[in-house]
Formats: structure tokens, sequence, C-alpha cells
């Protein structure tokens, strides 16, 4: 069976006065039909680029120079414009950050799902009210037949998140990107959205790519992890098995930040240095002048290595055991 | 709500009362209207009946109250020149400016508004650099030049419209309007298009301003990655979130447009109002001024008033926040 998702070579330049910037250098990597993956790394490793890329909505000056996205088979790279739009909503949606800032403060909630199916379909004025109150019924939004006449500032943040889950929803995409949803909500709001979103891709069998800058939430949500750095991504396995034993030094470097993994009462663990800028990178590997294992080997820029049993790394000195 | 409505109206109480000394002071204060009133030579008696009659030999205060008095019963006197009451002078010559005003105001806004939001969701097209050329134009000549050329080029080169006057009228409740008439129309346009110039230069600045900024927000994104079309975007999200501005704009243009087209009027010999008060104030037609600077304050409030409760209208957090 094909994937649903196939991304090849995928690579997104910003044209700067100091020269093109490579925001996605190169990016690969499959979904399969209802798989949950996780996108990790740094502000400014791409994460987020690579999403909206997908989407095909990187705003100039940026561009999509090379590779290939492929959904179900299609090739969405170079589609016009028009095209792409019958697709975002309806085959890919797309959940930003901060709610407060993506929900358009001056119309009603009902409005807002209302223009979101008007997009892809000409429906009955009876039949929509009932598909948005069924939909936010669905993400947890108690009394929502009301509640389609309420504006976003009078939901609570959490409950914001939840109508803009909705309107992702809301036309059964068969991807979800979801750009660090949880990351401006209350931590006890964090688990409950993680936990309905994920049986919501369950039920429905929805696609979703998780972006994060936080290995624990996502380690709750995906079933396979994406670590990505400096535009490339240097480290993909199924999830359990990365955090047990990650190949990557700047994964392993990530995995030890993490406050749960600290002794209490000791310091937390930094990875030394900070992430290099875009315009000037080292040679070769990217992590290597932040890395305890850099060799002169480490100046010519490594491939990433599949390893077997779906796992593959980007470095000369793999950490833990590698399977020959 | 209603303590809102109260808060304004007692806020709008105090305004009059300021303005109504100012005006006072202004006006009746400062030289002696008996000069005017009656012929320079008459006998000293009579003279001293005039000054009694009129209640100019009261002390200041005495006859600020007595002014103020007429005032509340809405008694303006009767124009000097004119020899009629001065309220029905100037509601004769209400229409006139109205009309003027209302082609003026609204056809800026109505051209402005969407060719500023085009200059501003296209700001490096050849239409937006065109648009904003006309804007700057609009902006830094002078009205009364650009009436002249107007009226040289249409009136005098190509003969097209005539040079001034209001041309036919029609009654619509009462009232004559230029509007009704095809002729009437032919008289609006000049000086319709000389006033909107103005007005059309900082219609099209806000409108485009406002589309930069509101284009690069999230709630643009969000409503891309549900497929919206661009036009949807831009007429449904962008243009509500920039309306608050324009119509603050909407509101004060209306406003000293009504008060003060006195510059259109007087080139185009329009009958209007501010026609009106630059020849009473050139023949000290004191009642007249007076009455004029009443209304126009009185004109203020209630333009601002409304732009306020439009306010709410246009922003539900705006709402919420007076309900508590």
């Amino acid at each position: 069976m094909s994937p649903l998702l196939e991304v090849r070579d995928l690579s997104t330049q910003f044209a700067t006065r100091n020269g093109p910037l490579k925001a996605v250098d190169g990016v690969s990597f499959t979904l399969a039909e209802g798989e949950i993956i996780g996108l990790v790394g740094e502000s400014g490793s791409g994460k987020s680029v690579t999403g909206f890329s997908i989407l095909g909505l990187v705003d100039p000056p940026g561009r999509i120079t090379g590779g290939s996205v492929k959904l179900a088979g299609r090739e969405l790279v170079g589609l016009p414009a028009s095209e792409l739009r019958r697709i975002r909503g309806r085959e890919i949606a797309m959940v930003f950050q901060d709610p407060s800032a993506t929900l358009n403060p001056v119309l009603t909630i009902g409005t807002q799902m209302q223009l979101a199916l008007e997009a892809h379909e000409r429906i009955g004025a009876a039949a929509m009210q009932d598909r948005c109150v069924a939909v936010l019924t669905r993400v947890g939004i108690p009394d929502a037949a009301r509640r389609l006449d309420a504006h976003p500032h009078q939901f609570s943040g959490g409950m914001r998140q939840r109508v803009a889950i909705a309107i992702a929803l809301l036309n059964r995409p068969r991807l979800i990107i979801c750009d660090e949803p949880t990351t401006a909500l209350d931590v006890s709001i964090q688990a409950q959205i993680l936990t309905e979103m994920r049986s919501l891709a369950e039920e429905s069998r929805t696609a979703v790519i998780w972006i994060s800058h936080d290995l624990a939430t996502v380690s709750s949500i995906a079933s396979r992890l994406l670590v990505m750095y400096a535009g490339r991504i240097i480290e993909e396995g199924p999830i359990a098995a990365v955090l047990r034993q990650p190949h990557h030094p700047y994964t392993a470097g990530l995995l030890a930040s993490l406050p749960a993994r600290a002794e209490p009462g000791t310091d937390l663990v930094q990875i030394p240095g900070s992430t290099p800028s875009l315009f000037d990178l080292p040679p070769g590997c990217a992590f290597q002048p932040r890395c305890g294992f850099r060799t002169a080997a480490c100046t010519i820029m490594p491939d990433l290595v599949p390893t077997g049993m779906g796992r593959s790394h980007r470095c000369h000195h793999p950490l833990g055991e590698i399977p020959a | 709500m209603l303590g809102f409505m109260i808060q304004r109206l007692l806020q709008a109480l105090v305004v009059m009362l300021v303005i109504s000394a100012l005006v006072f002071i202004g006006v009746y204060a400062v030289g002696n209207p008996i000069d005017v009133l009656i012929s320079p030579d008459a006998t000293q008696a009579i003279r001293e009946a005039a000054i009694k009659a009129y209640g100019l030999d009261q002390p200041l205060w005495k006859q600020y109250l007595d002014f103020l008095a007429r005032l509340v019963r809405g008694d303006f006197g009767r124009s000097f020149i004119y020899n009629m009451p001065v309220l029905d002078l100037i509601a004769s010559r209400i229409p006139a400016t109205l009309e003027l005003t209302l082609v003026a105001v609204l056809g800026a806004t109505f051209l402005g508004v969407p060719l500023g939001m085009y200059a501003g969701y296209r700001p490096d097209s050849v239409l937006a650099k065109i648009i904003m050329t006309v804007s700057i134009f609009g902006f830094s000549v002078p009205t009364f030049w650009i009436g002249l050329v107007l009226i040289f080029t249409f009136a005098v080169q190509l003969g097209w419209l005539p040079a001034g006057n209001r041309g036919d009228t029609a009654t619509l409740f009462g009232v004559e309007w230029s509007l009704l008439t095809a002729n009437g129309w032919k008289h609006l346009l000049l000086p319709a298009l000389n006033l909107s110039l103005f007005k059309f230069a900082m219609m099209v600045r806000l409108a485009r301003a406002g589309t930069r900024e509101t284009m690069l927000t999230d709630t643009v994104r969000f409503a891309r990655a549900a497929g919206e079309s661009e036009f949807t975007i831009l007429r449904r999200h962008v243009l509500r979130l920039i309306a608050i501005p324009i119509v603050t704009v909407f509101g004060l243009e209306f406003g000293s447009t009504m008060a003060f087209a006195v510059v259109t009027e007087t080139i185009f010999s329009w009958p209007g109002v501010g026609k009106l008060i630059i020849d009473s104030i050139s023949s000290l037609d004191r009642p007249v001024m007076v009455a004029y600077l009443m209304l126009v304050a009185f004109f203020f409030i209630i333009i601002n008033l409304l732009v306020d409760l439009s306010y709410a209208a246009l922003d539900p957090r705006l709402r919420t926040r007076r309900a508590t």
C-alpha cells in the first residue's frame, strides 16, 4: 500500500538580503494513513516551515525550491494555487500554536466554521448547523449549538484551541498538521487536548504531523519521531526506540535536558552552545561545533543512514549499538 | 448599554455648554453689534434704547445666561442680512451640503477602501503603485487648486460639465435634492470629485496599511489553511478586521466636510452651509455664525456617538467590556 503522504528531498528557501536561507534542506519522510508522527526541533530548525511547505503555504520571500510532496500519489509541489486551495482544509488541514491569534476575533465561531465549510462545498443552512454542532461536540465543547453565536474571546484558551481543531476537522481531512497546538496552553489542558487529539485521529483514521519543540508532549501522542536540526532531519525512528537509545548526539542532548529525566535537586543538562545561524552553518554536520563526539570526519556532511527497524540517523559517530 | 448612553449624553451636554461659552465670548463679547445694527447717524437716545433692548447694558455673565436661555428654547435669532430666522436659513442650505458631502465621502470610501485593500494585498504590483501615486497626489495638492483645474478642464476646455451652481432639483420629503435629477448630478460631479480626492487618498492609505498588517497575521494563515479563497479572506476576514479605523475616519471626514466644505462650495458657487458661513462672516451676520458653530458642535457629537456605537457592532470584544 502506498503511503498517504510522501515527502522527498523537500527544500524551502527564503530569499533574504544576505542571500538564500535554506530553512528546509532536503527533508524526506513518509506517513501512513492514520499515523501520528512527531516532528521535533528547536525554533529555527525548519519544522514549522516543513509543515507550511506541505500545505503550499510558504509566504514570500520563501518558496519551495525542490523536492516533492505527494498526497496519496498526487504531486502537490508546483500545483496551481487554485488546486492547492481545494486541497487545503479538505485533504490537509492545519492547526496553529496560538488560538487567540488564529481565530478571527470579530467573527462568531459559527461564521468562521461556515467560511471553512463553504470553501469546499455548497451546503444548506440546516445541514451546516448540524455539521458544526457535531464537530464542536466531538472536540468536547459543551452546549455547542448555543456556542455557535459566540465570539472567540468568550472562550477560554483551551476551548479556543478546541474550536480551531474543530474547524480543521470540519471537512474530514486525511492529514492534520498541528504546529505546536498545545504550547500556548496550561499543562492540564495540554494533556486533555493531546488525549483527545489522539482518539480523534484514531476514530477518523486521520494522519497527524505533530510539530513541537517539546519531546515530552510528542512522545505521548506520536508513534514515530523525526528530529530536525538546521533544516535537516538528523534522526528518525519509532518513538519508543529513539527515546530508549537515541543514535544522534543532538537527540541524546534533547532527551537529557528534559526536566522529567533529571535527578531532583540537580541542574538540568544543557546542550552546550546555541543553535547556529542558518546563514553561517559550519561545514559538514551542522551540530558538530556543539557536539562532544566530533572528529575531523564531521566536517563532511553525513548521510541519513537507515539502520533497520525503521530507524535512521545522520551522524558519523552514532550512539548506542547500531545493528550492522 | 443604557449606562453608556447616559454617560455619553452627559458628556455631550458638557461639551455643548463649553462650546456655547466659547462661541459667546468669541462672537458676542468681541466688538459692538450695535454698530452693525443701527445706522451710524442715529441719535444717542436711539442708540441707548437699542443697547437696552438687546440687553447689552447687562453684565457679561447675565448676557451669557440670557443667550443660553434663548439657545435652550431653540431661539437663535434672526439673520441681519436675510432678515429671516437663522434656523430656517441654515435648514434651507443643509440639503445642498448634505448631498455634496454624501456623494464625496461615500464615493471616496467605496472606491478608496477596495483600491487600498488591493494595494495592501499586492503591494509590488503596477496597479498598487499607480493607486499609491494618485493617493499622494490627493494628499499633497491643495483643494482650491484642484477645484480650479477641474473647472478649467471639464467646464471651460471640454465643456462637459457645468462650472458651478446646483442645477435642477427635485423635491423629496419637502426638501430640494440635486441627486434626483440628471442635471443636478452633472452639477454635483465636479465639486464632489474635488472634495473627495483628499478623502479618497486617506481611505486608500488606511485600507492599505490595515490590509498589509492583517495579511501577515495567523488569522489569515489559518483561513488559508482551511482552503478559503483569497477573495473570501479579503472580504470576510480582512475587511472586518480593518473596519474600525475606516469607520472612525469616515465619521470624522463626514462631519468636517459637512461643516467646512467652504473652499469647494465657494469655488463652485455651491449654495450650501459652507458658502453661507463665509458670506455671513464677511457681512458680520452674527446670529448665523453663532447658530452655525453650535450646529457644527452638535453635529460632531452625534457623529462621534454613531461611530462609537458602530465600534461595538464591529468588534464584539468592546461589547462585553462595556457590559461589565
